[in-house]
């Protein structure tokens, strides 16, 4: 019933803790962990809490991309230059439950939870994010795809931690939109982020919520590639119905408590039409 | 309007002033001691074990794991409790702890004390039973003929109202099935209280509850003790709904207490929170209705079964309000109304603000609806036809002899201005924060619904309330027993008291059962019970102070307006004068009018007085998505005499919420007779982004014959009519049918 507390001071003692004794877990913001801890659906007998570690709380531009620190939380990704450089996810940040948990809890505390519905994660797929992970092993580089592999599994290894995540800078149009029955402070029902790429004249489709791990729909994104003109930022509109269908075919959604997956493969071709037509305006063919 | 731009807070008391409540600034700066806050020294820690299935033989339970763990002080079940292992609002018929058979999932079966909350889960997480898990009976309508899952039956109550012709008909008929999901009080501050216990075997329970001597009753019986070995005294109370007028953790914690010898507390998580109190009734319900060309109601035709879950609680009375009403505000010569409510194995249901009227309203205002479609007449225009008139008669035979402005109500509601156009914010659309949706994207829908609710206990239930008031040398103390669960009565106290007495030094004593039962703070009821008791007993003060003068001076006064007037005329003294240096105790019941039972056709004067309200819901929607944002709820409601205007405008705003909250929202999803979301992550509560502005058109003041100062009580009304002219909102905009609440993103989409 006793639980250690261990505050790391820095990520070279975040690895040596864990090198100590790897079954220790981390804790960030806490807004999943205690959750579970409450419920006694996780009863730890060691913690280290990690959000005070100031290389996971900072973030850097790096050239073409940024690198966000693990314990950057949402408070900091959905406004100020964090949201110029990475809208779609400052977007998201902004639909994650309310203002104190945007203060607690963390970007690598979402991926760590590596919850279908967790918000960061459609965002993350669809800008292609490296993560990099950190153990008294030394550091390596992952796709966000790759790291997580299940419902709430990743592929993090014995002692291994999220050290930060790093996207590209875009400077284009960028879209996330949420399915919730309510307003404010719902867990996603289903949602998607659509990044351009004008360099590449292309788009990142990032599924969430209908899949068990991350999901481009990577059939959509290529097929639509036909039908959009980067230089006038038209769609040509007859493409569209086989892009929502493309979408949603890329999911696989269940049937639960806050959805019915008939609703979810629906709702994601939708969100998908509206993120898209946003970016770009439909222009008729014949025109 | 809005609330604060029409009544300002006053710091004038008295009878029609928005006088500030007590509690006010220490609820809002976190100082206001919650039954959550109690503490004693020495104390231990309650904790329950509930069952995780919905029906399952008890083989065994094997606790000797739990009970050696260092820490824990008792662990008790059913063969512990000391007296009948049975307990019920209406009749007991549930058990303290389940004996050999659980019949929800979430009934408790062990009890644990230790000396630590963690200790305490631990160990109930250490208790093992031997369940053999047996198959749950869930579905209410195949519960009236299935086997039993309870010694006294399927069916609680089978009640038939016949009224009228049951031959006549009109020249058009609509026809619905509706249907209403299980909606939860969600109250904020969960279920929690503490029993201390004396050494003479007596125990004292602090908790928070909505009616002390009811909980009281069924204590002693459990614990098989007399009536002044287990005193009640009120904790603070984060809210009801009527979901604390059942007992919960009461006998829990005194059986613990009492067997321990240490005060015992415990706090529901708000998952057990969900799985410890009753729930509004999931509702099924049939209507037939019969119209003349004109629009006129002919004869209305109903099926109504309600699921009460596992056990009894209020769900007798529950369906006899769903039963009694199922017309609505409206006249009709012609009823054939047959409701059930039935058991099965899903969660126990009872008193949830609305009182069954909630669930008939949602239908029978879909169907005026429908009429006014199938007629072509204005669905308002249909309704002030058929509107109530003070004099007509219900379908149980009763005619009102109050006041009834059900016109007035939808007049002056039709007649309030619309809101403004959508203003060009994602934020502001369906979505909300999920910027799901664009202008081009989202429909405007209007809805209009009407609503009766009968006030106070019915049926012949002896309903009363007392109240002590005390004047020590100018300064006044009241008690009652009269629960305080965020209406105000507190602050109402003042008011009364020092509109009669004059007087504003005044003592509200905590309420306890070292008096008289107020009876429930439910049904609309306490403004006009325990109120009306405060009344009597202020007033009873003011007799005997006139008397006492008599004696001393030989001259007659009167009571004119708080003053003392002598007989010829010369003499004014203020009563608050007249009364320094002298002392009174009056005690007073205070009874309604008596009702009376309903005979075998569903007739007779069962209830005491109604009230009436309207609700103009303005929706925008995003069809494709199924989205709806509530953009508006304007409402008018009759309120007899307003006693204090801002709390006025509180309840009425809070109900709409909860109103709104059924109609989007708010559903208690059950699978095989398990809730799949007993937590505020999936219950959903509308927040303030969900919670629209809230337009109050006409409080109408008709004064009530028979209620203090004319008032009727208000609490309940606001929720009725909200959730049908939300959703009949959705079907403006969407063209859908919508026969179920709450209305979901996929039965708007998928449709
Ligand atoms: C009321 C409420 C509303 C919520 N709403 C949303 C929502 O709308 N959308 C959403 O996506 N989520 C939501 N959540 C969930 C939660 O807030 C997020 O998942 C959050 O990002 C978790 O971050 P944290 O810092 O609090 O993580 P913690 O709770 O501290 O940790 C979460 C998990 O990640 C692990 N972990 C943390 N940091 C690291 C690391 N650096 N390396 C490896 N593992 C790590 C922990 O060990 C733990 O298993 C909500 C939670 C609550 C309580």
């Amino acid at each position: 019933m006793i639980m250690e507390v261990l505050i790391a001071s820095s990520a070279e003692e975040i690895c040596e803790l864990l090198g100590q004794d790897n079954s220790r877990q981390l804790l960030a913001g806490g807004t999943d962990f205690m959750v579970e801890v409450n419920y006694r659906h996780r009863s730890p007998s060691s913690v280290i809490a990690i959000d005070r570690v100031p290389e996971l709380r900072n973030w850097h531009h790096d050239g073409d991309s940024v690198v966000i620190g693990s314990c950057v939380t949402y408070r900091e990704i959905e406004r100020g230059p964090l949201a110029t450089l990475v809208p779609a996810l400052a977007q998201a940040a902004r639909t994650v439950g309310s203002p104190q948990i945007r203060n607690a809890g963390t970007i690598g505390g979402n991926i760590g939870t590596a919850s279908p519905a967790g918000d960061m994660i459609p965002v993350l797929s669809a800008l292609g994010a490296e993560v990099s992970l950190r153990s008294s092993e030394g550091k390596r580089e992952i796709s966000l795809d790759d790291l997580i592999v299940g419902v709430k599994q990743t592929s993090l290894g014995q002692g291994e931690f999220i050290e930060s995540v790093r996207v590209p800078v875009l400077e284009s149009p960028q879209e996330f939109l949420k399915v919730g029955s309510r307003s404010a402070m719902v867990i996603s029902v289903t949602s998607l982020a659509l990044i351009t790429y004008p360099k590449t004249q292309s788009v990142g489709i990032g599924l969430g919520a209908v899949n068990p791990r991350p999901t481009r729909a990577r059939q959509a994104e290529e097929f639509i590639k036909d039908f959009l003109n980067w230089e006038s930022m038209q769609v040509d509109p007859s493409g569209l119905d086989h892009f929502k269908e493309l979408v949603s075919e890329a999911s696989r959604p269940i049937d639960d408590h806050r959805s019915i997956a008939a609703y979810r493969r629906h709702s994601i071709g939708v969100l998908a039409q509206r993120a898209l037509t946003r970016i770009f305006s439909e222009r008729s063919p014949s025109v | 309007m809005t609330a604060t731009e029409t009544y300002k807070v006053g710091a004038r008391s008295g009878v029609g002033v928005s006088s500030q409540r007590p509690d006010a600034v220490p609820k809002a700066t976190g100082e206001f001691s919650f039954s959550s806050d109690l503490s004693s020294h020495n104390m231990l820690w309650g904790k329950t074990l509930r069952s995780p299935h919905p029906s399952a033989r008890i083989r065994n339970i094997d606790y000797s794991e739990a009970l050696a763990i260092s820490g824990v002080h008792a662990i008790l079940t059913a063969s512990d409790v000391p007296g009948k292992n049975l307990f019920g609002l209406e009749h007991p018929d549930q058990p303290v702890l389940a004996d050999d058979i659980v019949r929800y999932a979430g009934e408790p079966i062990a009890l644990v004390a230790a000396e630590h909350p963690e200790i305490a889960a631990d160990a109930i997480s250490r208790i093992h039973v031997d369940f053999e898990v047996l198959n749950p009976l869930v579905d209410a309508e195949s519960a009236v003929t299935a086997d039993p899952i309870h010694p006294e039956g399927n069916v609680i109550r089978h009640l038939v109202i016949d009224y009228g012709d049951p031959t006549s008909s009109g020249d058009v008929t609509v026809e619905g099935t509706y249907e209403v999901g299980m909606q939860d009080q969600a109250f904020m501050g969960t279920e929690s209280g503490m029993a201390v216990p004396s050494p003479d075997g007596s125990v004292d329970l602090y908790i928070s509850t909505q009616w002390l001597h009811s909980d009281q009753n069924q204590i002693i019986e459990a614990l098989n003790l007399p009536e002044d070995m287990v005193r009640l005294t009120l904790a603070g109370v984060g809210g009801a709904f009527g979901g604390r007028e059942d007992v919960s953790m009461h006998v829990h914690l005194c059986m613990l207490a009492l067997h321990t010898g240490r005060p015992v507390k415990m706090i529901y998580d708000r998952n057990e929170s969900f799985l410890g109190h009753v729930h509004r009734h999931p509702a099924k319900i049939w209507y037939r209705h019969h119209a003349n060309k004109d629009g006129l109601l002919v004869k209305v035709e109903g099926k109504i079964i309600l699921d009460g879950g596992a056990y009894a609680s209020t769900t007798s009375a529950v369906l006899a309000n769903a039963c009694c009403f199922s017309t609505g505000p409206y006249k009709v010569d012609n009823a054939q109304i047959e409701g059930w409510g039935v058991r099965t194995n899903n969660p126990p249901c009872g008193a949830m603000r609305g009182f069954g009227n909630v669930q008939t309203c949602f239908a029978i205002e879909a169907q005026m609806d429908k009429i006014a479609s199938a007629l072509d007449i204005d669905p308002v225009e249909l309704r002030l036809k058929n509107a109530l008139e003070p004099g007509d008669q219900i379908i149980t035979g009763q005619k009102i002899t109050g006041a009834a402005p059900v016109k007035e109500v939808i007049s002056s509601l039709a007649d309030h201005p619309m809101p403004e156009p959508a203003i060009n914010d994602l934020l502001a659309r369906p979505g909300g924060t999920g910027r799901t949706t664009d202008q081009k994207h989202v429909k405007r829908g209007v809805g209009f619904a009407v609503s009766i609710k009968n006030l106070m206990f019915a049926e012949g239930f002896d309903d009363s309330s007392e109240a002590l008031c005390e004047v020590n040398d100018g300064s006044v103390a009241i008690h009652t027993a009269c629960v305080e669960v965020g209406q105000g009565f507190v602050t109402l106290v003042h008011q009364i008291a020092e509109e009669v007495l004059g007087v504003s030094d005044i003592t509200v004593i905590p309420a306890d059962t070292s008096i008289g039962s107020a009876g429930s703070t439910s049904a609309s009821r306490q403004t006009w019970m325990s109120g009306g008791a405060v009344l009597k007993a202020c007033e009873a003060v003011v007799v005997n102070l006139i008397e006492q003068i008599a004696e001393e001076e030989g001259v007659k006064y009167e009571n004119l307006d708080g003053a003392l007037v002598s007989e010829d005329g010369t003499k004014t003294i203020p009563i608050a004068e007249a009364l320094r240096g002298r002392s009174f105790q009056e005690k007073v019941v205070h009874r309604h009018a008596p009702t009376f039972p309903l005979d075998e056709k569903g007739q007779g004067n069962a209830h005491v007085s109604f009230a009436f309200a309207a609700h103009r819901a303005v929706v925008d929607v995003d069809q494709e998505l199924g989205l709806v944002r509530v953009v508006e709820i304007a409402t008018s409601q009759d309120v007899g005499r307003i006693l204090n205007p801002i709390q006025a405008v509180g309840q009425i705003e809070g109900g709409i919420t909860q109103g709104l909250g059924l109609a989007v929202l708010e559903e208690l999803v059950m699978k095989n007779g398990v809730i799949q979301n007993a937590n505020f992550t999936d219950y959903l509560l509308p927040t303030a982004l969900d919670t629209p502005p809230i337009e109050i058109a006409s409080l109408i003041e008709e004064p009530e014959p028979g209620a203090p100062f004319g008032a009727k009580g208000i609490g309940e009304p606001p929720t009725i009519s909200s959730t049908p002219a939300v959703v009949a909102a959705i079907r403006d905009a969407t063209g859908l049918d919508l026969r179920r609440v709450p209305v979901r993103p996929e039965d708007i989409a998928l449709e």
